[in-house]
């Protein structure tokens, strides 16, 4: 009779603790990945809703499945995504005007009827408790053994046709990424050839540019390197940060030396008047 | 957890990937909705596979999985190739065989 209540209470196991917290994350991250302007938002906000995902998988009974969407998906899939909006543009925020008029309106109402169809449909048709699957896995000794029983025995044909579309999605993008090339290759020796001909044609110096940096002050990047006569070489530093403006006052690093000198000529006059005395 | 609650989940998920891929025009965004949507699936049928206590929704949802991957790769290699010649990911912008 003690035992009783303790029975009534509706257990929270950690498949519901875990729905219910992740489920509103699921939701957010995906409403975050459609409404943000920034590509790269998008994809992040992706990646929360693929790791929630390998999550419920692991409620689910699906150990194999929470790794390989995790490896899988958050890790090759969403990293090809990321590759690929480096390589065509990381800031283009797309425009929000319409192009067909009225369109995204329509899209949100479209979507609200899709949706609230989906879930109403469903919400009638589900009934029956679940069956679970401890008996499944542990039919072959665990859940990896217990799919690859599957897929090696009655999938053994859609999984050979996996192989085959892998492959020619591996030739694809090969042909696709490919792109010929339209003039010769430059080799060392044209390149070396085409340096000395400038040097002959300009006077451009042939060698090395001067590295940035003053000896025993300074030695970043940012630096300028001086000249003997205490001018500033403006070879010496990247022109991306002379674009940024990041590039140290080149007056700062003048002023010492011109300091010092100044020092040791006072220093030397009124030695050369007492010797005159 | 009640085998509903995941699928109504998965039903919500299917639905933002669908309004995303209509309302979205960067060309990388309405891929990554498609791919909410093939992971709404994944769920639901991994769902049904604790339902039914067998292991054939989990079997599918790896198949999803392996077609997901070769899609993504061929979707995107064709991204690149439209960006490289029209230098825009917009789908707008790719309408050369437009009516």
């Amino acid at each position: 009779m003690i035992a009783l209540p303790a029975l009534l209470i509706p257990l929270a196991t950690g498949a519901t603790v875990a729905f219910w917290m992740l489920a509103p994350v699921m939701i957010l991250g995906a409403l975050g990945m459609i409404a943000a302007r920034k590509p790269v938002h998008s994809a992040l906000c992706l990646a929360a809703v693929m790791i929630s995902l390998a999550v419920q998988y692991a409620a689910l009974d699906a150990p194999f499945l929470f790794a390989v969407q995790i490896i899988v998906y958050t890790g090759a899939i969403l990293m090809l995504f990321l590759f690929v909006l480096m390589l065509v543009g990381v800031d283009i925020a797309e425009s929000l005007v319409e192009t067909i008029k009225g369109q995204r309106t329509l899209a949100v109402l479209a979507g609200l009827g899709f949706g609230s169809l989906l879930v109403f449909a469903i919400g009638n048709a589900i009934v029956g408790p679940a069956a679970g699957l401890a008996i499944a896995n542990s039919e072959n000794g665990g859940n990896v053994q217990g799919i690859a029983a599957l897929i090696f025995d009655r999938y053994v044909f859609a999984f050979e046709a996996t192989s085959a579309l892998l492959i020619t999605a591996a030739v694809g993008a090969m042909v696709l990424a490919h792109r010929e090339r339209l003039v010769k290759r430059r080799t060392q020796s044209d390149l070396a050839g085409l340096r000395l001909k400038r040097y002959a044609e300009t006077g451009q110096h042939p060698g090395p540019l001067p590295t940035p940096g003053v000896f025993a002050r300074h030695n970043a990047v940012d630096t300028p390197a001086l000249l003997p006569d205490g001018s500033v070489s403006e070879l010496s530093v990247s022109a991306t940060l002379k674009a940024r403006g990041a590039v140290l006052d080149s007056r700062g690093l003048v002023k010492p030396v011109d300091e010092t000198v100044e020092a040791i000529t006072e220093e030397e006059t009124p030695r050369t008047t007492e010797d005159e005395l | 957890m009640t085998t509903t609650s995941y699928i109504v989940l998965s039903a919500i998920l299917f639905t933002i990937g669908t309004v995303g891929f209509m309302i979205r025009r960067n060309a990388i965004v309405a891929f990554m909705c498609v791919e909410l949507m093939l992971n709404a699936t994944n769920l639901a049928l991994v769902a049904f596979s604790k339902m039914h206590g067998a292991l054939d929704g989990q079997v599918a949802a790896f198949f999803v999985m392996v077609v997901a991957a070769a899609e993504v790769v061929v979707g995107l290699a064709i991204i690149v190739t439209i960006f490289r010649t029209r230098r825009s990911a917009s789908v707008d912008n790719a309408n050369l065989l437009k009516f």
